[in-house]
């Protein structure tokens, strides 16, 4: 980046040369946040609601574009036109700043996403604790949100957000150590290089304990980016809308682009910490070539996780508050802490690395998916075994 | 009405209850509820339910439409489970009348009431499971209910609100081949209430949500009333078509499902929805029995169209989805009814709320409204 700006404005020093870093870097963070980073907001919420509705064997929707794939520009121009009503008896300020303070946490987490080996805003060598630090700064929006609102839902809907995503950070961060143990290093691309491009070379399969330390932090991310099950602050059932009740227009639709959005981001942690992340085999010489296919497998890894998230909202139920603090304090913190000496203690014991370990857990987590599809072939065949064709006019198609 | 609120200090910090107003426009309150919840933090103190915003004069209306023309607002009575309060009105208005049904006439009657009665249980178990967060089981119950719609759209020509029975029968016989498309459906169908299963009501989450979640005893269930499966769910084994049969009920060989705390205890939230799962299967053992016997003959009786029966007064219960329907009809000899009344399954289940959501946490009630099927119609009429 700056050997970039360098290169453009030549050798000016000074007071100019930082205006023209300044500078740079908006024009180049606007290019990105606008670019990249709300695009993948967009699509992940089309892709949600066209998995849904597959899952709910409904069509979901196909009007905008082909397989309806421009409905979330759609919706944003929709919404950016609309009125933005401020309700009379709220706290005009703070109503107005919430929305801004939840999507800046989610857009300066990008900073630090490594999407491939040279494709990375700023490689932090603090970059993991960076993204921790950085994004709880969408409760601090949502707690603003849920007070300024003026109505009792959306205060429940913020305080309940507030408790989750604050307890919900000790599992995650503790999940976090056994990759950062592995790789030494804090710095997203540190711990990508230490991993390799072959699965049984993932910091995820290392040892029995890592392989769980990989599952907390999917499941805590999950409850810090207000998911199903964990969709409490939000429960529409229950709390109407939570904190979002008296937005409306633009504002609202922030707080879901920063939900879709951290969606993708727990993809892309999950992908960087356990799963090797841009990792792929040295089978070109093109530097081009090699930055186009470690995208696309870090990509494809990310929006594995993006995928199963929608699934399991789609299906599960949600817990209550009680059971969630419950699951947090007495399974997941256990469960964190173990995963983190276990890991240490593996290190200590092989520190050269135990290959058979390795591949047993490839080969378990290899039979489990198996075992996975096998499960859903029997299901698809029992369901099959009976056909009924509606007979009326509105059930069919 | 007013609302007391208690100070209490703790370590210095007042604090005092919140009260919060659930409904009358809430996602999750069936229609138009409303609660008044005074809660402490996510805890609630009480659930105080407050009715009457869906309230029509149903009852009033009868008095000055007469009887034959009051047959279509019953069917606004319950709009869920319509045919059973047609059922209740037709078998009021022939126990006045002295009328005597044709045995096909009752046939069809049994039929559309338990395609009705599994249309409601699908809608009550697929909004359940949206309430407790799961928005899948609702959309395929609703796929399959949208099945029955047609069935019974085929039958008598309207999906929601049937007008299908008249005094002294029903208005259409059977359509040609009708009793396969059934018999299919039904094929289609059980396997289905075991997708379901599979999909909600085992799994982990939802059985935690619901299991030991204000828990009715027999005793308290008799004592306020309860009907139906909520008052099964309680492991009393009380049904109208098993213990007091009207119609051809007593022609057919079914299950009385209660609920056996499984889960949990006797009586809770869980007991209660299961009830309504295997209910469906009860339904449609029912429906292959009745499809298998029915008589042929004529559906509908002789009945004038100047219908006044005579003097007197006739309380009649029908088994409806929501449980036992009350009918108390009383004539003056004139071409209109003298007084309705109509006592609902869903009145009653409203009431023990208030006593059972204390100490429960809010997310419990939306859970508790759901595992009881209120219907917001039936409890104002």
């Amino acid at each position: 980046m700056q050997e970039f700006i360098d290169g453009l404005i030549g050798t000016t020093t000074g007071m100019e040369q930082h205006l023209a870093y300044l500078a740079g870097m908006l024009v180049f963070g606007a290019a990105v946040v606008f670019g990249f980073i709300l695009p993948i907001a967009g699509v992940t919420s089309w892709l949600e609601r066209r998995v849904w509705a597959r899952i709910q064997s409904r069509i979901g929707p196909n009007r905008v574009g082909p397989a309806g794939f421009l409905q979330w520009l759609a919706d944003g121009l929709k919404n950016l036109l609309k009125e933005d009503v401020v309700p009379d008896a709220v706290d005009a300020r703070l109503f107005r700043l919430a929305p801004y303070v939840v999507v800046t946490g989610f857009v300066a987490a990008f900073v630090a996403v490594p999407f491939a080996g040279s494709l990375i805003i700023a490689d932090l060598n603090i970059g993991i604790l960076y993204i921790t630090a950085v994004t709880s700064l969408v409760v601090v929006g949502i707690l603003m949100a849920g007070w300024s609102s003026n109505n009792k839902w959306s205060m429940l809907g913020g305080i309940r957000s507030a408790t989750q995503i604050v307890s919900y950070e000790i599992p995650a961060g503790l999940a976090i150590f056994p990759a950062v143990l592995l790789s030494g290093t804090l710095s997203m691309q540190g711990i990508i290089e230490s991993q390799g491009w072959e699965p049984w070379n993932w910091h995820m399969f290392h040892s029995p304990f890592a392989l769980a330390a990989f599952l907390l932090f999917f499941v805590s991310t999950l409850a810090e980016g207000n998911r199903t099950p964990f969709d409490l602050p939000e429960a529409e059932s229950e709390l109407v809308a939570g904190f979002a009740t008296e937005y409306s227009g633009m504002r609202s639709l922030l707080f879901f682009l920063a939900e879709w959005g951290n969606l993708y981001l727990i993809g892309a942690l999950v992908a960087t910490l356990y799963l090797g992340g841009w990792q792929v085999p040295d089978f070109t010489r093109s530097t081009f070539l090699l930055a186009v296919a470690q995208f696309g497998t870090f990509f494809l890894k990310a929006y594995f996780f993006v995928f199963v998230a929608m699934w399991i909202r789609a299906t599960l139920p949600r817990v209550r508050v009680d059971q969630l603090m419950s699951l947090c304090w007495k399974y997941m913190v256990p469960i964190g802490l173990v995963s983190v000496i276990g890991t240490a203690s593996v290190m200590v014991a092989f520190p050269e690395g135990n290959m058979t370990m390795r591949m047993a857990m490839t080969g378990l987590v290899g039979l489990l998916i198996v075992r996975f599809f096998l499960r859903v072939r029997y299901h698809l065949r029992r369901s099959k075994g009976v056909g009924f064709q509606p007979t009326g006019s509105v059930a069919q198609g | 009405m007013s609302v007391e609120v208690e100070i209490e200090g703790r370590g210095g910090i007042a604090t005092e209850e919140m009260t919060l107003n659930m409904g009358p426009q809430h996602p999750s309150t069936h229609g138009v509820l409303r609660f008044i919840v005074k809660a402490d933090g996510e805890i609630m103190r009480t659930a105080i339910p407050d009715i009457g915003y869906l309230h029509r004069s149903i009852e009033k209306i009868a008095e000055k439409v007469g009887w034959h023309g009051f047959m279509p607002y019953t069917d606004r009575v319950d709009y869920v489970a319509a045919m059973t309060a047609n059922q209740g009105w037709a078998m009021a208005s022939e126990a006045l009348g002295g009328i005597e049904v044709p045995r096909r006439g009752e046939y069809c009657r049994v039929i559309a009431a338990e395609l009705g009665r599994i249309c409601s249980h699908l809608l009550a178990v697929g909004a359940m499971g949206m309430d407790i967060g799961a928005i899948t089981p609702f959309t395929h119950a609703l796929r399959e209910r949208e099945m029955i719609n047609d069935l019974l759209e085929e039958l008598c020509g309207a999906r929601l609100t049937f007008n299908y029975m008249r005094i002294g029968g029903v208005a259409w016989d059977l359509p040609p081949g009708y009793r396969d498309k059934v018999i299919d459906f039904l094929d289609h169908f059980e396997p289905v209430i075991h997708e379901l299963n599979d999909l909600l009501s085992y799994n982990k989450i939802y059985v935690e949500r619901l299991a030991n979640v204000a828990p009715i005893s027999a005793e308290m269930a008799i004592s306020y009333n309860l009907v139906g499966p909520n008052l099964r769910g309680s492991g009393v084994s009380y049904d109208l078509r098993k213990d007091r049969p009207y119609s051809v009920y007593g022609d057919f060989e079914f299950d009385v499902p209660v609920g056996m705390g499984e889960q949990g205890t006797v009586g809770d939230c869980w007991d209660r929805y299961i009830v309504r799962m295997r209910e469906c299967l009860q339904s449609c053992w029912i429906l292959r029995q009745a499809l298998d016997q029915i008589p042929e003959g004529p559906v509908i009786a002789k009945v004038p169209r100047n219908f006044k029966p005579k003097a007197g007064d006739v309380h009649v219960r029908v088994e409806s989805a929501r449980g036992d329907m009350n009918w108390y009809v009383a004539a003056d000899g004139s071409e209109f009814p003298y007084r309705v009344h109509i006592h609902t399954g869903s009145f009653a289940a409203m009431s023990i709320i208030e006593e059972i959501s204390e100490g429960m946490m809010i997310a419990d009630l939306v859970a508790i409204i759901a595992s009881l099927d209120i219907v917001a119609p039936e409890v104002d009429r």
